[in-house]
């Protein structure tokens, strides 16, 4: 695991550590069940067709997570995240990597809290960002 | 040709309305089979003993832990067989196909731990509508704040649904 990261450490520009995900069927399944998301398009490829789709795909909402374990792994034990979003604009398959990338855009100082700004998303291998959004987390400072 | 409004005055007046509050019971084998799913590393979602060396009152929610759904069997499921977590439903609407939008959550710097018992306050924040790439569609967005046991919002869910 990486040390503790502070508020003094980062500057607008800086790209955070990326975090490299590749679904197996087997994780959107599990993923199913841990979420109670039980849509067939994300395990049953004849529903997905069905459906227009080329195959089954990967849940919005694990891309979601996806991002929120990248600032998690980020900011590590002492910071939080406060808020983090993302919008589902392209779709994602088993078996090509989700990059999940993250660019501080601001920093600043909030009733007495150390607050970072940054935009997110997840990307294919081709950079199409299918998943872009923002986040804010809170850093401890070194005071 | 004037096409037919997707939302009615009927469907208008539910933004806004809270539905009943639900009880989200955080559970420990429910996180570890989240994180189990995103594929977290850090023991701190998984180990007890690990989470409260770290200051933690027993393991703790990872992101976007508090979307998933409650299932009771005397409650009604979605179009795609999902439990229905945000009555009021939506009156009238007859678009069939939904997509997830997007989500984003928001802490308010409370830890939250399994044995935790949340209240769940969610409602339709608003209804707009649409042509894109589907044709006509209705975005729907949700709003759910969670409670802990001593009444201090601890979380918000927001949640865009497409219907097409």
């Amino acid at each position: 695991m990486a040390d503790q990261i502070y508020f003094e450490d980062v500057n607008v520009g800086d790209e955070i550590p990326k975090l490299v995900k590749n679904c197996t069927t087997q994780q959107l399944v599990m993923w199913a069940a841990g979420s109670g998301d039980m849509y067939q398009i994300h395990y049953d490829k004849d529903i997905a067709a069905g459906n227009g789709l080329p195959g089954v795909i990967v849940h919005g909402a694990l891309k979601n997570a996806f991002l929120g374990q990248m600032l998690h792994d980020w900011i590590r034990d002492e910071g939080q995240i406060k808020k983090y979003n993302c919008q589902y604009r392209g779709m994602d398959v088993p078996g090509q990597d989700i990059i999940c990338r993250g660019v501080i855009t601001a920093k600043r100082q909030e009733n007495g809290k150390s607050l970072v700004d940054l935009d997110i998303w997840t990307e294919k291998p081709d950079g199409e960002k299918t998943s872009p959004g923002k986040a804010t987390v809170i850093l401890p400072s070194r005071g | 040709m004037t096409e037919e409004a997707i939302i009615t005055d009927e469907m208008r007046a539910v933004i806004g309305k809270e539905a009943e509050p639900l009880t989200v019971e955080v559970d420990k084998t429910a996180i570890r089979w989240f994180a189990r799913a995103v594929g977290h590393t850090d023991l701190v979602f998984y180990d007890e003993a690990y989470a409260k060396s770290k200051g933690h009152r027993s393991i703790i929610c990872p992101p976007g832990f508090l979307g998933h759904a409650i299932h009771t069997p005397d409650k009604p499921t979605n179009i795609v067989g999902n439990s229905v977590k945000r009555p009021p439903a939506i009156p009238g609407l007859k678009l069939m196909r939904l997509l997830n939008g997007g989500t984003e959550f928001e802490y308010y710097g409370e830890d939250i731990c399994a044995g935790d018992t949340l209240k769940s306050v969610s409602k339709i924040a608003d209804l707009r509508e649409r042509t894109g790439g589907l044709g006509r569609m209705l975005i729907l967005t949700t709003e759910s704040n969670f409670f802990n046991a001593e009444g201090k919002l601890v979380a918000t869910e927001r949640g865009t649904g497409i219907m097409y």
